[in-house]
């Protein structure tokens, strides 16, 4: 199963800023914990990942800068500012509106496994 | 292939696919360093699962993606950078180099704003002018400013620095010393080839780091039309400043008119004839070049109407009515179709073979031959009759020196557009003729008037 493109698009923002949230991080090790935590079902490509965190960065959600870590490259890190953090609230807010909504119209309300096919179906 | 695990191989791989990054517009070199880390960063996981280090670095560019589809989406968030800007404040490359070169020519542009207001305290005037002085030396005010500011940003040798000094200080003799009255032939001659005539000593400066290189000529031609354009740009600009200036202090019931007329014109032209140069040296590279693109827009235009005009004689069996001011209309016209050639030669590919456009600009050369034969059969019967004047010789030697190139040129273009030969001879011709003009344009100034005493 991949999730549809308007979703990946739709979700975007509230998960880069939910990633930078646990703490200052760079491109590639964002996009691993991405690949993680969706068990790689969320398609991101870098021609997706870093337009938009420099969208971000214009809009002034995020701070960038380069730094070595001891022992390491160095690497462009992104850090959430003040307006990033309230911006994450906000989303969080929607989505857990969207999420409320879908719940109460969908059967089995609270658990969407019965709707869903068993991933090893698919996979 | 074979395979590898040779670090070395693996930078070298880094190294051309950063080349292949910094060719997109859409990428900026922090881009590229952040895409590179990224890389990295795929490989140093693959390579840790097991694979050679340029497997592991094939697989991460494939996962990566087509560097196409890369740029667009770069490009969806930063669209800016598709118009190359010209960053005056520079926030990228060796910036002491260019604040440097930001200073001295603010100094030369201000140096040429105070030196045209000098004479005045010497009873000239630049608004009414009289006496004729300023029409005569305008350009000295301007063109010296602007070769120093090159001298000093080639780091010319004390050579070629004397040279250039001297060549201004003979024409500044030339406009001064000759005992020319306000109302002669020989003063107007004077006042309108001096400016070109040191325009080649500005050409001196600007290829004094290799002034026999064929090269830095045609970088010179480059910059004449480049100048030229952001000029006129920086004119309208400072004509839409002065005409709101004037109208914004009409409004309150004070007229600036004077102030215009005695200091914003002059010295603003002398001053952006600075920075006009200034600008193109700083901008070289950072934006296309305009002049060659107005040239592909014009030399069909030009073609057809030159055609249009021949075909109109031959219908109507009409001749040309040579009087002077016919005359230099014509020289301009050479000047023109000589200018719509080098422009296009100054941005082609000297190995492109043979198209089109091409031909057109041999179509467009032959119409100003004849065009230029006609009037010269008229113009030397009217020399014959009634005798030589400043005015016509120098008219007719400017026509003859373009002829001559314009003929060989064309001849040029012929056995390049049959195949016959490569197109850099056409260019060697151009820039090896380039002295010829700057010869007549001296000869113009500094022989010419005393030949037919000062009339």
């Amino acid at each position: 199963m991949r999730v549809a493109k308007d979703l990946v698009a739709a979700s975007a923002t509230p998960i880069v800023l939910g990633i930078l949230a646990d703490g200052d991080n760079y491109g590639y090790a964002i996009l691993q914990r991405i690949n993680e935590v969706s068990g790689g079902e969320l398609d991101w490509t870098e021609g997706f990942l870093y337009p938009l965190l420099h969208r971000l960065e214009r809009l002034g959600h995020v701070e960038s800068d380069w730094r070595a870590a001891t022992g390491e490259r160095r690497r462009k890190y992104y850090r959430l500012t003040e307006q990033g953090l309230a911006e994450l609230a906000e989303q969080r807010r929607q989505w857990a509106t969207v999420v409320e909504a879908l719940k109460q119209i969908w059967p089995g309300a609270g658990d969407f496994s019965p709707l869903m096919i068993p991933r090893e179906g698919t996979a | 292939m074979t395979v590898t695990n040779d670090p070395d191989e693996l930078e070298a791989q880094f190294a051309q696919w950063r080349q292949y990054v910094r060719r997109r517009p859409e990428l900026s070199e922090s881009d590229a360093d952040e895409l590179e880390d990224h890389l990295r960063g795929s490989v140093d996981q693959l390579t840790a699962l097991g694979l050679h280090s340029d497997e592991a670095f094939l697989v991460a560019v494939k996962r990566m993606g087509g560097l196409d589809e890369l740029s667009r989406e770069f490009a969806r968030e930063h669209s800016e950078r598709l118009w190359k800007q010209l960053v005056l404040t520079g926030d990228s490359g060796p910036r002491s180099r260019s604040r440097h070169d930001l200073v001295v020519m603010l100094v030369c542009a201000i140096g040429a704003a105070v030196s045209i207001k000098i004479p005045e305290l010497f009873g000239h005037d630049v608004d009414f002018d009289e006496d004729g002085f300023y029409s005569l030396n305008y350009s000295l005010f301007a063109l010296p400013w602007l070769a120093g500011f090159l001298l000093w940003r080639r780091r010319a040798t004390r050579l070629v620095c004397a040279v250039v000094a001297a060549l201004f200080l003979v024409g500044a003799a030339a406009a001064n010393l000759y005992p020319v009255r306000t109302e002669s032939q020989s003063i107007d001659v004077i006042a309108s080839h001096l400016p070109i005539a040191l325009w080649f000593v500005v050409g001196v400066a600007y290829v004094s780091d290799g002034l026999r290189s064929a090269r830095r000529r045609m970088d010179f031609i480059r910059f004449t039309g480049e100048w030229f354009v952001y000029l006129t740009l920086i004119g309208l600009g400072g004509g839409v400043l002065i005409a709101f200036a004037v109208g914004a202090f009409n409004a309150i019931d004070i007229y600036i008119d004077d102030i215009v007329d005695e200091w914003l014109l002059p010295c603003g032209l002398v001053a952006g004839v600075v920075v006009a140069g200034w600008l193109v040296e700083a901008k070289q590279g950072v934006i296309e070049n305009i002049a060659p693109v107005l040239t592909r827009l014009f030399t069909p235009l030009f073609t057809i109407g030159l055609l249009s005009f021949l075909v109109t004689i031959g219908w109507n069996g009409r001749r040309i009515d040579v009087n002077r001011g016919n005359l230099v209309i014509f020289d301009l016209l050479l000047v023109l179709v000589l200018g719509l050639l080098l422009y296009s030669m100054s941005a082609r590919d000297p190995l492109a073979p043979a198209g089109r456009f091409d031909v057109m600009q041999l179509v467009l050369v032959a119409a100003a031959l004849v065009m230029d034969a006609l009037v010269l059969f008229t113009m030397t019967g009217r020399i014959a009759q009634y005798g030589s004047t400043p005015n016509n010789m120098t008219a007719l030697g400017a026509n003859i020196v373009l002829l001559v190139n314009l003929i060989w040129t064309a001849w040029l273009l012929l056995r390049f557009v049959r195949r016959r030969q490569p197109f850099a001879v056409i260019e060697r011709w151009q820039t090896t003729y380039l002295p010829v003009y700057a010869g007549w344009m001296w000869i113009v100034v500094l022989i010419l008037p005393p030949v037919f005493a000062f009339r």
